[in-house]
């Protein structure tokens, strides 16, 4: 069986799993998993661009926009389903992408980190600013059906967790196949040397631009779907410390596995919800010491300790 | 025969150096050219000046009649004009067999745009395999390139030059790293690799011994021009290149310096 | 033109504020190719430090003057303290890898003193606005400045004069220039590579403590003080081209004067100007203003 098919029906597995678990799960354990496959979506997205060498410091800027085009949708486009929304904010951070894209795919290094910083604490500053969309305060979000199914039916109450797990689905599948052709080949191979991408013909511009818009489009998926969950959108979500655990949710997972993000971002979110409850000011205490550990420790993150393990099985 | 690649005034100046000193040079199509010189000579700063990594200050590079002057290097190499390095630039992460499918990966993308489709060809896994045991790589197809021995890495850097489909490789002391009496196998393998596919070739060479076995032609550069430009017997014999080049005293000058 | 004076005034107060800061973050990535992400929190235990000692010397009722020399020794304490414990601790651990590596491990710290200062400090605010006051009004035209802005003032020109001559003019700092340079051949020739940056990150330390200590009397010192502090002292190092100390000079008197000029003209630009000049600067010059092209690597 090839690679990416084994990750594919791994994934799916993993989903149905869940499906048939969701009923029987607490409430607040269906919100957090939501959450966090929200938040492995931008890490996903992370992935990406860290095979391809950069680290952003500004994915909170994507996630923003996904999470604030969803509640606009709602409100000004009158969408009731929780779909449309979801797709108008992974359109949304794209194209944002698409257009920052010009500028940041020619950046690299602390020089790409630091800017796209720069560009998450822009919107920020204008979300702030911005009395029509609630300012410091946000406004709230929601949908009324998903895929056409009341939220308040009992099949509907599962309705943004299904429409979570389904984009998780395409977009790690996607993602997976995706590094696995020849386009994404490149990514590695620009990490590894770029000038002698271009000696084989290749823009590294424009693969660095498309990865961007790739990772953007799963921030802002990512970001609608936790405004859909949360119920509530502020521009919080724009400031750099959200990019930040991002970030954080990336190294954690590593990037040998489109599944790992996945898992990091659970182990995050349930980390986060006893922490908040029995030891609420050493929470990025111990984030932070995790983060150390793995960096110093795992290198590869700790999907790496599966993997390792496995090969030496084998 | 038709010249495949031309130069005309081709000039670098780095403020007060100047590394290439209006460069007239002619290639014709199907040879194999050596270029020779000191370090510092220019050999380097005209490829980098050819395929586009450095834009010369004047002058004018042409490609089978098209001019490239100024042209960045992934268009130079999609042209078909392409070069290897004297320091491999061979991607660390991946392994030898990834290395080439990159730049395979590259070549039937662009086909795909073009044609639709790459009917008849082979796919650039069975190229990879193919050229894999050409280069007799084969023992390293699964060992990330980060690990090989350095011969090793020049062959794969080489390899991968010729995987992007050039019509004229330049190959930048494809020897160097390599112990001498390694020399000859490593490019009687590398030539006999690039000649079934009709390949023009360019080398830099320290070698004299290299030079003379492979080469119809010889470029002696010194200081940034060309001081001699023939066939090997005729340029080997040029004092100037003797002197500056090979090293030996000016004829019955033991005493003048 | 009392707007204009005002910009201005208030431009430089804000620019010395921010230039001791990048001063100190400039030094450790030119130094040491490390953009510390912790400078922010650095800053904050200058502020909290100054607060506790500070506020212990009025209540003790020395004289009130002398305050500013305990704000002062503050931050060489945290300097001298906290400095060579991360560096010995955490940082010597991870030289010679990726600068972005090195980003994440100072974003982590960031994150473990964010919360160690709630556990020492507790999350309610502190105040010490006696030095503050002390220093009474100066009327400028029609405007009226506390004394103590200059202190500010003459605090930046007194670190920028002292770090110029400590590089320019000290055999030490003939040395750091030359770790600067190349870190290898610097080991080669017998530098001690590892005291210069123990050394560097002390000093980077103390001046962000500085920056904090100072800020004390003015604000109240609270938890997450330090969390924008970061970001701001980034934009101008950014502008000014990382590990240029000039750089930090300029990229303080652009940041500070476009900030006066956003409250003053555009209050609703202020939160972003800053940023959006950031992102400007780095269109045109992608390594900010002082910083030169790198050489041909093949």
């Amino acid at each position: 069986m090839s690679p990416a098919r084994r990750t594919a029906l791994g994934l799916a597995a993993t989903l149905l799993l869940a499906g048939i678990a969701a009923p029987l799960l607490p409430r607040w354990a269906g919100f957090l998993v939501t959450i966090a496959i929200a938040k492995a979506l931008v890490a996903l997205g992370l992935l990406l661009l860290m095979r391809t060498g950069l680290v952003s410091f500004g994915q909170g800027l994507y996630f923003a926009i996904g999470a604030y085009a969803a509640g606009v949708g709602a409100d000004a486009l009158e969408f009731t389903d929780a779909v449309p929304m979801v797709l108008l904010g992974a359109a949304a951070a794209g194209l944002v992408a698409l257009v920052l894209g010009l500028l940041l795919a020619r950046y690299r290094t602390i020089f790409f980190a630091m800017l796209s910083l720069a560009f998450s604490m822009i919107l920020y500053g204008l979300l702030v600013q911005s009395s029509a969309l609630g300012s410091t305060d946000g406004f709230n979000v929601a949908a009324r059906t998903v895929f056409g199914l009341d939220v308040a039916s009992p099949v509907g109450r599962f309705g943004v967790y299904g429409l979570a797990a389904l984009v998780a689905f395409v977009g790690a599948v996607g993602i997976d196949r995706y590094l696995r052709s020849h386009l994404g080949r490149l990514a590695p191979a620009i990490r590894d040397n770029e000038l002698r991408v271009e000696y084989m013909g290749a823009s590294v511009r424009n693969v660095v631009h498309l990865h961007l818009v790739m990772a953007a489009v799963l921030a802002g998926a990512g970001g609608a779907l936790t405004a859909l969950a949360v119920g509530h959108v502020d521009p919080e979500t724009a400031y750099w410390t959200t990019s930040g655990e991002f970030v954080f949710v990336a190294i954690l997972s590593g990037t040998s596995s489109v599944a790992a993000p996945f898992a990091g971002a659970l182990i995050l979110e349930l980390l986060r919800s006893f922490a908040y409850e029995h030891a609420p000011n050493t929470w990025q205490l111990v984030v932070g010491s995790v983060m150390l550990a793995v960096i110093l420790f795992l290198p590869e993150g700790l999907w790496s300790v599966f993997r390792k393990r496995r090969r030496a099985a084998a | 025969m038709t010249a495949i690649l031309e130069t005309t005034g081709l000039t670098k100046t780095f403020g007060a150096v100047t590394a290439a000193n209006a460069l007239d040079v002619r290639i014709e199509a199907g040879s194999v050219v050596g270029l020779i010189g000191g370090n510092g000579a220019g050999k380097t700063t005209f490829i980098n000046l050819v395929t586009g990594y450095l834009k010369p200050t004047s002058g004018t590079v042409h490609f089978d009649g098209l001019d490239i002057t100024g042209q960045p290097p992934r268009l130079i190499t999609r042209l078909g004009l392409c070069r290897s390095f004297q320091i491999p630039q061979v991607f660390d992460s991946l392994t030898a067999c990834e290395n080439l499918l990159v730049g395979l990966g590259i070549v039937s993308m662009r086909r795909k745009a073009f044609i639709g489709s790459a009917l008849g060809r082979q796919s650039p896994e069975a190229v990879a395999e193919e050229m894999l045991q050409r280069f007799r790589l084969g023992p390293y197809r699964d060992e990330l390139a980060s690990t090989l021995p350095e011969g090793v890495r020049k062959l794969l850097d080489i390899a991968m030059a010729l995987a992007v489909k050039p019509r004229i490789l330049l190959l930048d002391e494809p020897t160097s790293g390599v112990s001498s009496d390694e020399k000859f196998a490593l490019m009687d393998l590398v030539l006999e690799a690039i000649r079934a596919e009709g390949v023009t070739v360019l080398f830099v060479e320290h070698d004299m011994d290299v030079v003379r076995r492979y080469v119809h032609r010889i470029l002696a550069f010194y200081e940034g021009r060309i001081i001699a430009d023939g066939a090997p017997a005729e340029v080997m014999a040029h004092p100037e290149v003797r002197r500056y080049v090979v090293g030996e005293p000016p004829v019955g000058g033991e005493g003048a310096c | 033109m009392d707007t204009l004076v005002a910009v201005l005034v208030d431009g430089i107060i804000y620019a010395s504020w921010l230039f001791i800061i990048a001063a100190g973050l400039t030094i450790v990535y030119g130094v040491m190719r490390i953009l510390n992400m912790a400078h922010g929190s650095l800053y904050a235990l200058g502020a909290y430090a100054a607060a506790s000692l500070a506020g212990a010397w009025l209540r003790a009722g020395y004289a009130p003057m002398g305050s500013y020399a305990v704000l002062v020794l503050a931050a060489l304490l945290v300097g001298v303290v906290v400095g060579p414990l991360v560096e010995r601790g955490l940082l010597r651990f991870c030289y010679g890898r990726d600068e972005v590596v090195l980003v994440l491990v100072t974003y982590a710290l960031f994150l473990i003193l964010e919360d160690l200062i709630k556990l020492v400090w507790g999350v309610e605010s502190y105040f010490v606005s006696e030095p503050y006051g002390l220093l009474g009004n100066v009327e400028f035209g029609p405007l009226s400045y506390p004394v103590y802005s200059a202190v500010m003032v003459v605090a930046a020109v007194v670190v920028g004069l002292a770090l110029r001559w400590g590089i320019y003019g000290t055999r030490q700092g003939k040395l750091l220039v030359a770790v600067i340079h190349d870190r290898e051949v610097s080991a080669a020739l017998g530098i001690n590579v590892n005291r210069i940056f123990l050394v560097t990150f002390a000093l980077g330390t103390t001046l962000a403590a500085l920056g904090g200590a100072l800020t004390a009397p003015t604000v109240s010192v609270v938890p997450g003080m330090g969390v924008e502090v970061i970001v701001l002292a980034f934009a101008v190092v950014v502008i000014g081209g990382l590990g240029s100390m000039p750089g930090a000079a300029i990229g303080s008197l652009i940041v500070g004067l476009v900030r006066s000029s956003a409250v003053h003209w555009m209050p609703q630009v202020e939160l972003f100007s800053i940023y959006l000049v950031m992102a400007l600067v780095l269109a045109f010059r992608p390594r900010g203003l002082f910083v030169a092209v790198e050489a041909r690597k093949i």
